[in-house]
C-alpha cells in the first residue's frame, strides 16, 4: 500500500511535471479572457457547485468549511494565492494538463481537449465559461492564508 | 516522469513546493473480515504477475467501521434479503418447459459452489465471455423456454446474488487460457486506461493513481469486483456490476456503454483479473 500511496503522492510533487509539459511561460494566460473582472463571490459558489467546478471533490478550502466532505485528491487550496500568480491560476484552470502534464486527474475547465465518447449534453462544451473561470481565479486570489 | 525541464519550470516547481506536503492520504483500514465470527475472508492478497500493484485490496477495507461491521454479520447484512429472494427464484418454475433452476441444478449449495468465483468464463457457443447474468439468461432461454431477464430486473439481481453467494469466501480466479479470453483481457485493459468523457478520466486515473484518497466523501478503493452484486447503502438496493461500471463512466461525463456490451464485458474480464485471489464477498456492503 505504501508504494501506491507514494505514487499518488508523487502525482502532486512538483518534480513529477513530466517532460513535454509546457514551461511556465507558455502556460500562463496573461489577462482576463473576457475583459470583465472576475467576481470572487460567484467564484466561491462555482468551487462548491457539483455541476460546475466541483473543486471540493478533490481540494480542501478552510474558508469554505460550511461544505462538508471536501476531498483530498489534490493539495489544499489554502494559501494558493501565495504559490501561484493570477495568470498561472488562470492557466491551471483552463487546462491543467498544460501545467501538470497529461496524467493529471484535474480536468481542464476551459478546453475542448477532452476524453473519448463525451456524453451528448456535454459534446462541444467546455465545463466552465470564460467568465466563470475569471470568477474562480478572482476567488482563488483571495486565498492568502497558508495551511497550518 | 522525473525531469522538470527548464529553469522556469523548475522555479515553478518550487512554487508548488508546499503542495509536496501532499494530500492527506488515508490508508485502507487495517482489519480482518470474518463472517459471523467463522469464515475468514481473504481481503488482501499478493497481486498476480503483471499487475500494477504489489497487493490487491478489497473495497471492504476502504469503508467505515459501521459499513464493514454490517458485512461481517449475516443477520445485519441487508444484502442477505436478496440472497433469500434469489433462492425463491431458484425454486420457481417459469417458462414453457415447466422447469425451475432447481429442476436441473438441484441443490445450489452443492451445484453452484465455486461457480461464481470463476466468472466471466469463455462460452464457445457464443464466441465471447459470459458473466453469470448472460449464463443465467442462456439457461432461461435454452433450458426453460423463458424470457431472458432485462438488465437489472430485480429477479436477475437476486438470482445472481444467490448464485454468487454460494462461492462466499472462495478466491476469485478466472481462466484466461480458454478461447479468446486473452484478447478480451487486452481489450479490457485498453479500456481501463482510456481517458473518457468531458472530465477526461480513465478508470485507472481514480482507482490506480488515487486509491486511498477521498473524492468528496468517498474513500477511493482499487475498484475491485469481488463483492458484486453489492448492497449499496446510498441506494438502499443491490447494485449489479455493470450498473456500477456505468455509474463510474457517467461520472466522467462520457456516454455509457450498454450493459453486457462488448466494452463492458471486456472490462469485466480485465477488472476481475485485477482482483485475482480476493474472496468472493457477495453480497458485500458498500457506501
Ligand atoms: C478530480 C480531481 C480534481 C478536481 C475536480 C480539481 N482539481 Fe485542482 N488539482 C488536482 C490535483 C491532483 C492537483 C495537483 C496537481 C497534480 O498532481 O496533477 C491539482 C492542483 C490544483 C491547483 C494547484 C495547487 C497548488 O497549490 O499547487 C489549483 C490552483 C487547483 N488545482 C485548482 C482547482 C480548482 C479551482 C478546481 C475547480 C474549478 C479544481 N482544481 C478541480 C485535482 C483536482
Ligand atoms: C433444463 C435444465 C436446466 C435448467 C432448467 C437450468 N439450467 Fe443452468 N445449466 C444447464 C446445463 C446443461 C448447463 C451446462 C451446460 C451449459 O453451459 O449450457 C447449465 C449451466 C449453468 C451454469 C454455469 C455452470 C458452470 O459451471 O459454469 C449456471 C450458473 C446455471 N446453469 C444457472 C442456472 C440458473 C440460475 C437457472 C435458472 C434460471 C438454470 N441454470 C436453469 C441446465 C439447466
Ligand atoms: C472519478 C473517479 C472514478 C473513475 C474515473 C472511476 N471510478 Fe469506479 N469508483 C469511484 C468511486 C468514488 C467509487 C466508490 C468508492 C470506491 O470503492 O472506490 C467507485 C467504485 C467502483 C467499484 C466498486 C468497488 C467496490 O469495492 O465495490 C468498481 C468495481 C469500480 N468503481 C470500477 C470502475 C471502472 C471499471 C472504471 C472505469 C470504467 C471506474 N470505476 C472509473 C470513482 C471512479
Amino acid at each position: 500500500m505504501l508504494k501506491i500511496g507514494l505514487a499518488a503522492f508523487g502525482a502532486c510533487l512538483p518534480m513529477s511535471i513530466p517532460a513535454g509539459a509546457q514551461t511556465a511561460s507558455d502556460a500562463t494566460a496573461e489577462t482576463s479572457m473576457t475583459g470583465v473582472p472576475g467576481d470572487p463571490d460567484t467564484g466561491r459558489k462555482i468551487l462548491a457547485d457539483r455541476k460546475l467546478g466541483n473543486c471540493l471533490a478533490c481540494h480542501t478550502v478552510s474558508d469554505m468549511s460550511e461544505h462538508p466532505f471536501q476531498g483530498d485528491v489534490g493539495p489544499t487550496l489554502d494559501g494558493v494565492a501565495n504559490r501561484w500568480a493570477p495568470e498561472q491560476l488562470r492557466a491551471i484552470l483552463v487546462d491543467a494538463k498544460m501545467m501538470f502534464g497529461d496524467q493529471t486527474i484535474m480536468p481542464g475547465f476551459y478546453t475542448l481537449k477532452v476524453g473519448v465518447d463525451v456524453a451528448e449534453p456535454f459534446q462541444g462544451e467546455r465545463i466552465l465559461t470564460a467568465q466563470q473561470v475569471e470568477d474562480v481565479v478572482a476567488y482563488l486570489t483571495t486565498l492568502t492564508k497558508d495551511p497550518n | 516522469m522525473n525531469n522538470a525541464k527548464t529553469g522556469l519550470a523548475a522555479t515553478l516547481a518550487l512554487a508548488v513546493g508546499l503542495a509536496a506536503v501532499g494530500p492527506a492520504h488515508s490508508d485502507p483500514v487495517d482489519d480482518t473480515l470474518v463472517i459471523d465470527g467463522e469464515l475468514e475472508m481473504v481481503t488482501r492478497v499478493k497481486a498476480p504477475e503483471g499487475h500494477p500493484f504489489d497487493e490487491v485490496i478489497s473495497g471492504w477495507h476502504y469503508r467505515t467501521d459501521e459499513t464493514r461491521a454490517l458485512e461481517a454479520d449475516t443477520f445485519q447484512n441487508p444484502g442477505m434479503l436478496y440472497t433469500q429472494r434469489g433462492e425463491e427464484v431458484w425454486n420457481t418454475v417459469e417458462g414453457e418447459a415447466g422447469k425451475s433452476c432447481a429442476s436441473c441444478h438441484e441443490d445450489a449449495s452443492a451445484s453452484m459452489k465455486g461457480v461464481g468465483a470463476h466468472y466471466p468464463k469463455w462460452n464457445a457457443a457464443a464466441g465471447k465471455p459470459f458473466n453469470l447474468e448472460l449464463q443465467i439468461n442462456d439457461c432461461r432461454v435454452s433450458n426453460m423456454q423463458a424470457e431472458p431477464y432485462k438488465f437489472d430486473d430485480p429477479d436477475q439481481k437476486a438470482l445472481v446474488t444467490f448464485v454468487k453467494h454460494q462461492s462466499l469466501g472462495m478466491p476469485m480466479q478466472i481462466d484466461l487460457s480458454e478461447g479468446e479470453m486473452q484478447q478480451w483481457w487486452e481489450r479490457g485493459k485498453e479500456r481501463y486506461y482510456l481517458r473518457m468523457g468531458q472530465l477526461n478520466l480513465a478508470c485507472a486515473t481514480c482507482h490506480e493513481n488515487y486509491n486511498g484518497n477521498y473524492i468528496r466523501a468517498d474513500h477511493l478503493s482499487q475498484g475491485n469486483v469481488n463483492g458484486f452484486p453489492t448492497y449499496r447503502l446510498k441506494q438502499a438496493n443491490m447494485v449489479s456490476l455493470h450498473n456500477r461500471f456505468r455509474g463510474c463512466i457517467r461520472d466522467t461525463r462520457a456516454e455509457q456503454p450498454k450493459a453486457f456490451s462488448d466494452d463492458l464485458m471486456a472490462l469485466e474480464v480485465y477488472v476481475t483479473w485485477r482482483g485475482t485471489g480476493l474472496s468472493i464477498e457477495t453480497p458485500a456492503v458498500r457506501q
